[in-house]
């Protein structure tokens, strides 16, 4: 029961004639009161208002030059218990998704606090295609060309005190539109956290976009989190609480089996999954004889974070 | 043509095509003729597997108690072919997690072996179904004798053990696997009640 509609690839779409610049993004969100990608305001730009070119996005040099997954397996394949628990599920669930009017609440231990609209809050920051691997904990890997802003430039920003030592996030918790929260497959809302280190390390970002569109609902619209030296569910979607805490924050998948999903996460070969060896991944998107790849110790980017680890048994804290 | 011969020139021939329509629609599936396959479809093509060696066990289990119900005894006649299409989807399961998931590494298949219970309780059922697709020849069968009914009784550990293994293996849903394990509870009951009236004084036991 795939809904093919709303699965345009990028290359379908002419990207001059539907192009927004930086001043466009700002004001269609301020002029359809804070709904950028409501139906209503860019239905006239593009035909699926949901993958509108986003404006400004400069490259980054930490991108990796591997082929990047196509629109389609990276918008199909998800894993997204909010929208239920099959891989396919959350494509077709999330369609009616509202990622607008959204709010972002900061508090803790910070200077600046309080709630933002989505687009007073994506104001300060600049626009990024990062091209990354993603590694998800059940042994499969994609890679994916984010579109998203620093973590370390949105925490400066917020101005965190010495007693900020974590970064908590939470996601949506809307029955209403979120059919996957009736069930009781995890403790609600989803909710994950970094140590303030990890969290001003340059990788991590808070993506807005793929392929230069704006983020399909089912990857975590409007706003979600991606850490790529650590398994995929670190990645917390649909983010609407940011936290500075002093203490360890709850993450979900720990909370539900603390023996098998730990608070770092971090992609490590050497520590197999109870039920399943982490030593290699299948690539998304090859053919069913192609073999699987070799997993690489913080998910091949090490030289940007292996030093965050260096007094931490990684076999203990996996 | 008599009963007899309808059942074996007409519906079990029937009865085998649409049994053997999961694993056609995989194939169909796989080559984009029928459908697709989705992202992974490895994982794809091993649940399928699974989940139809799973569903084949609980079926060809439910031919006796239905059949006592019923007294619909040309059911039996179908017993051996439900027998063996659960092998057969347990083997392409099997097969697939060797072939394509493990892709023949001997250490990898190994240490899932010995590591990972849901496995080994997985390989189990499968030892177990291979024994009793072997002895379902009819002159094996014959010389067994009173040996072959305790060795298809295994026909329950199978099914005790497709669930467990499917139980232990899901993240975090268990809905589907203690969906099949109370069907399996009910096909147990029904033979324990049935067995619990046999033994009652003054009623004979009906014919097997
Ligand atoms: C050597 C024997 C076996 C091996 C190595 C094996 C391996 C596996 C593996 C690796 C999975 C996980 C697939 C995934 O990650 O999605 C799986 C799932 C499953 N297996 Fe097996 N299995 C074996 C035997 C069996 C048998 C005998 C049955 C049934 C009677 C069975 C039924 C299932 C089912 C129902 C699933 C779940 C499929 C789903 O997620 O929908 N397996 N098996």
């Amino acid at each position: 029961m795939r809904k093919k509609s709303n699965l345009i690839r990028p290359s379908e779409i002419t990207s001059e004639s539907n192009y927004l610049n930086r001043r466009d993004f700002i004001r269609a969100g301020a002029i359809a009161g804070g709904s950028l990608i409501a139906p209503s305001a860019l239905s006239a730009i593009v035909p699926d208002s949901r993958l509108a070119t986003l404006p400004g996005v400069s490259k980054s040099a930490y991108s990796t030059d591997e082929a990047p997954n196509s629109f389609e397996d990276i918008s199909t394949y998800n894993n997204f218990y909010e929208f239920g628990l099959r891989k396919e599920d959350p494509v077709v669930n999330a369609e009616d998704f509202k990622p607008r009017p959204w709010t972002i609440e900061i508090s803790g231990h910070a200077e600046k606090t309080g709630t933002f609209d989505f687009d007073d809050f994506m104001q300060p920051f600049d626009l990024e295609e990062r091209i990354y691997r993603m590694r998800c904990v059940e042994a499969w890997s994609m890679v994916i060309p984010w579109v998203g802003i620093s973590l370390a430039d949105v925490v400066k920003h917020f101005q965190p005190t010495s007693k900020a030592q974590y970064v908590a996030f939470e996601t949506l918790n809307d029955r209403a539109q979120m059919p996957g929260l009736r069930g009781r497959s995890l403790d609600w809302p989803y909710r994950e956290g970094l140590t303030i280190a990890e969290a001003t390390n340059p990788l991590p970002i808070l993506a807005v976009g793929i392929y230069g569109k704006v983020i399909p609902n089912q990857n975590g619209a409007p706003i979600r989190l991606v850490v790529p030296w650590k398994y995929g569910f670190k990645g917390i979607k649909s983010i609407v609480k940011i936290h500075f805490s002093s203490t360890r924050p709850k993450t979900s998948w720990n909370m539900a089996a603390p023996n098998e999903y730990g608070f770092y996460a971090n992609v490590n070969p050497g520590v197999n999954h109870p039920r399943w060896s982490q030593a290699r991944e299948r690539r998304i998107g090859g053919s069913i004889f192609a073999s699987k790849q070799e997993t690489l110790m913080f998910n091949g980017y090490g030289d940007e974070v292996a030093h965050l680890y260096k007094d931490l048994n990684l076999r203990r804290n996996f | 043509m008599n009963t007899l011969q309808q059942i074996r020139f007409v519906w079990k021939p029937i009865i085998f095509l649409i049994c053997l329509l999961p694993a056609v629609l995989v194939v169909g599936d796989a080559f984009g003729i029928t459908g697709g396959l989705g992202a992974n479809p490895i994982e794809a093509i091993l649940d399928r597997f699974g989940n139809w060696a799973l569903r084949f066990i609980m079926i060809a289990l439910a031919v006796t108690p239905l059949r006592r119900m019923t007294g619909w005894n040309w059911l039996s006649r179908f017993r051996r072919m439900l027998g063996l299409f659960t092998f057969f989807y347990a083997f392409m399961h099997f097969v697939t997690w060797f072939v394509l998931d493990r892709e023949m590494r001997v250490d990898d298949i190994i240490e899932d072996l010995t590591e990972r219970p849901f496995i080994t309780l997985g390989f189990i059922a499968v030892l177990l179904l291979t024994a009793m697709a072997v002895t379902s020849v009819t002159a094996i069968r014959r010389r067994m004798g009173r040996n072959w009914q305790k060795l298809h009784y295994a026909a329950y550990a199978v099914g005790f053990l497709g669930v467990w293994h499917y139980w232990w293996q899901v993240k975090k849903d268990v809905a589907e696997p203690a969906l099949y394990a109370a069907i399996l509870t009910v096909l147990l009951g029904a033979r324990v009640v049935n067995h619990w009236r046999n033994k009652k004084p003054g009623r004979h036991r009906p014919s097997r």
